[in-house]
């Protein structure tokens, strides 16, 4: 098992070099810190000076790969690559173009994030597995044909829809709830509800007809005919039968995603102004912040392979018949 | 008059001909042409492939462009069609249907007083004006094109990475296996808004930096939309690379591919004739399932700034642009509508479509 786990962590740091890599090939080499500069200064007439002093600045005046102005292994350290990309592994990020530290940023910020994107995952799972759990047992009748119809019309909407009329008839219309902003501590509350709600409403279509599908795979197996057949009531089956053996499949997707939670939600994030992670990184992409962009999707990569990581793990625990070796 | 060919066009018409083809084909493939028939034969089947149908016509006219001599606008077949719509400009806001402007402004009367009223507008919109006064109903009828064109170019520029990648990796194994999994592992580990929007924002740096090598505005707005579907295609192809790596595996150990190989027929000819058509049913599904969650990508793009050029119509940045129209008093609605109903048309549409394709071409389609 620790071997196992040892492997996996190991077979995870080419990709996240890769990772690295790529992000920095989109953002070095493709867009020189020239580029950035000229951007950054307001495209057109700028000096070469001022473009220079821009990139002293922002610690983007080294060359690439090779440093041939410093002292031994300073000529490889001392390197865009090395410096603002490989720093990344040790969680050293730098500072974003408004000069605050991205690391700092991303500590205060992870708490309104995991505040909204946590209790939209559970309540998220707690709905669309009872509803799919709800069609199978209206199973082979109008009812299902009509809630099928309905579903893909949920999965046809889309989810900015949800967000702008669940601001609008929840917030504006109906004041229920602030359309946006943020509380301290209980008072946060008010500000999380129509997001949990835009948030689980927006994704009821591929979820429920997700589980309903692994609900449907598992009740074609042999066991769950010869439960039939020794009388089970379809309630028994269903719940003792095929969602216990459903639990596997449902977990490790569970779990692979449990780590992203971290990051919050882009869109529904900035729509209800909500100060975590997502509104952040929509806010760097669109003042064009390279810096704040490349470290976010360090942590997402590095966040997703940690869920890969813990999903394997999973797997092991729920399930008897799989060893890890 | 002369025609303009953008780039896009004649990707959009070389996917036609593709389609044309294909069906062409099924001529010679009865199990096909019956599974054609079960998805033609449910009335949820006919209906949604004859929208689809409908909206794909309006897409093939809107990409016919052509140029008036001097004139710098390109402008297509639909344009031309659709004339009295997009030349009744208005000043700014007005309700669908309605007489006068949304906004009062002072009005010198025939007495000469001035009074406070909305002005009288020149013509009738159907769903009324936006903010600079075009005709909304027009702007989500030239939507469909960019829809159509995000959907379908972006598979067709993935299609030939996933079942080249796919089908090598499940087929050799080894250490091409490793290295292609390594690559779909690596992007699938980038949360995808994020690698298109980085990937977004570096293109764009690029096109204005070349501005000036790129002649038009419409091809200027052209290269942004397909950049933006080479963007998307790059997160979309790993999926079905993963599929067919699977089914490949599987099929490779099978007695009639172990008998091509024992008589030496070429590694390329196995792969193209004995493995590709065992493994059609799987591209001909997920790029079916791809196309609605591609659509509803572009507005989500728009959102977050990194969707299609600002001179583009399209329903995402309609939508974008609604937002603010739902937050001024007193509020306009009719712009967000408008490209709601649009989009669920056609989203609906394809989703209804593809579980018909999916029920009739998948073995294991529970039913």
């Amino acid at each position: 098992m620790f071997n196992y786990l040892l492997r996996r962590i190991l077979y995870a740091v080419p990709i996240l070099i890769g990772v690295n890599l790529i992000t920095f090939a989109l953002f070095f080499m493709v867009n020189t810190p020239d580029d950035m500069a000229r951007l950054n200064l307001g495209n057109k007439r700028v000096t070469a000076e001022a473009i220079e002093r821009w990139k002293v600045q922002h610690g983007y005046d080294k060359p690439l790969f090779v440093n041939p102005d410093a002292q031994g292994l300073g000529q490889v350290t001392d390197t865009l690559f090395v410096q603002k990309s490989l720093k990344l592994f040790t969680f050293d990020f730098e500072a974003g173009d408004d000069g605050r530290d991205i690391g700092r940023e991303i500590s205060h910020r992870m708490g309104p994030s995991m505040a909204v994107a946590i209790p939209t995952f559970f309540v998220g799972l707690l709905v669309y597995v009872s509803m799919a759990l709800a069609f199978m047992l209206i199973r082979g009748g109008a009812a299902e044909l009509w809630g099928l119809v309905a579903l893909i019309a949920m999965m046809s909407i889309s989810s900015l829809f949800f967000v702008i009329g669940g601001q609008f008839f929840v917030g504006k219309l109906w004041h229920w709830a602030p359309i946006s902003g943020w509380g301290d501590g209980v008072s946060a509350l008010k500000f999380i509800l129509v997001p949990v709600l835009v948030g689980v409403l927006a994704s009821v279509g591929e979820s429920v007809r997700f589980y309903r599908t692994l609900f449907l795979e598992e009740s074609g197996r042999d066991y769950v005919r010869t439960a039939r057949a020794k009388g089970l009531s379809a309630g028994r089956v269903l719940f003792k039968h095929i969602l216990r053996n459903s639990a596997i499949p449902i977990l490790t997707g569970v779990v692979v995603v449990l780590p992203r939670l971290f990051l919050g939600s882009l869109i529904i994030e900035s729509f209800f102004g909500i100060p975590g992670l997502g509104s952040y990184t929509i806010d760097a992409i669109q003042s064009q912040d390279f810096a704040v962009v490349r470290s976010m999707v360090f942590l997402g990569s590095f966040l997703y392979i940690v869920g890969l990581i813990l999903t394997d793990l999973s797997y092991a625990v729920a399930d008897p018949r799989v060893k890890l070796s | 008059m002369r025609p303009v060919f953008l780039i896009s066009d004649l990707l959009f018409f070389a996917l036609i001909a593709t389609l044309a083809v294909y069906a062409l084909s099924l001529r010679h493939k009865p199990s096909d042409r019956a599974a054609w028939g079960r998805v033609f034969s449910s009335s949820v089947g006919k209906w949604s492939s004859i929208l689809l149908v409908f909206f794909v016509l309006i897409g093939t006219v809107d990409s016919l462009h052509y140029q008036v001599n001097k004139d710098p606008e390109v402008l297509s077949a639909l344009d031309t069609l659709l004339s009295p719509l997009r030349l009744a400009k208005e000043k700014t806001y007005s309700a669908p249907l309605a007489d006068t402007l949304y906004v009062k402004e002072n009005v010198v009367q025939p007495d000469g007083t001035v009074k406070r009223e909305a002005p009288p507008l020149k013509h009738r919109h159907l769903m009324g004006t936006n903010k600079v006064g075009q005709d909304v109903f027009y702007l989500a009828i030239k939507g469909i094109r960019t829809g159509l064109m995000i959907g379908m170019l972006t598979t067709l520029i993935t299609l030939p990475f996933a079942i080249g990648l796919g089908l090598s990796a499940g087929y050799f194994g080894g250490r091409i296996d490793d290295a292609i999994q390594y690559i779909y592992t690596t992007l699938n580990s980038i949360p995808s808004v994020l690698l298109i929007a980085a990937t977004v924002l570096v293109v764009d740096v690029q096109i204005e930096r070349y501005a000036d090598k790129i002649g038009s505005a419409a091809e200027r707005a052209d290269y942004r939309l397909l950049a933006l579907c080479a963007i998307l295609g790059l997160t979309q192809w790993t999926g079905l690379a993963r599929l067919l790596r699977a089914e490949t595996l599987k099929l490779r150990e099978l007695e009639y591919i172990q008998a091509a190989k024992a008589f030496q027929v070429n590694v390329a000819r196995i792969l193209m004739r004995h493995v590709l058509p065992n493994v059609g049913h799987l591209i001909l599904i997920t790029v079916v399932l791809d196309f609605s969650g591609l659509v509803l990508a572009e507005a989500v793009l728009s959102y977050v700034g990194a969707g299609v050029d600002p001179s583009t119509p399209s329903w995402g940045s309609m939508i974008n642009g609604a937002r603010l129209e739902l937050a001024r008093e007193p509020l306009v609605w009719w712009q967000l509508v408008t490209a709601f109903v649009f989009m669920f048309g056609l989203v609906m549409s394809a989703n209804l479509f593809a579980d018909q394709v999916r029920d009739a071409f998948d073995p294991r389609a529970s039913s």
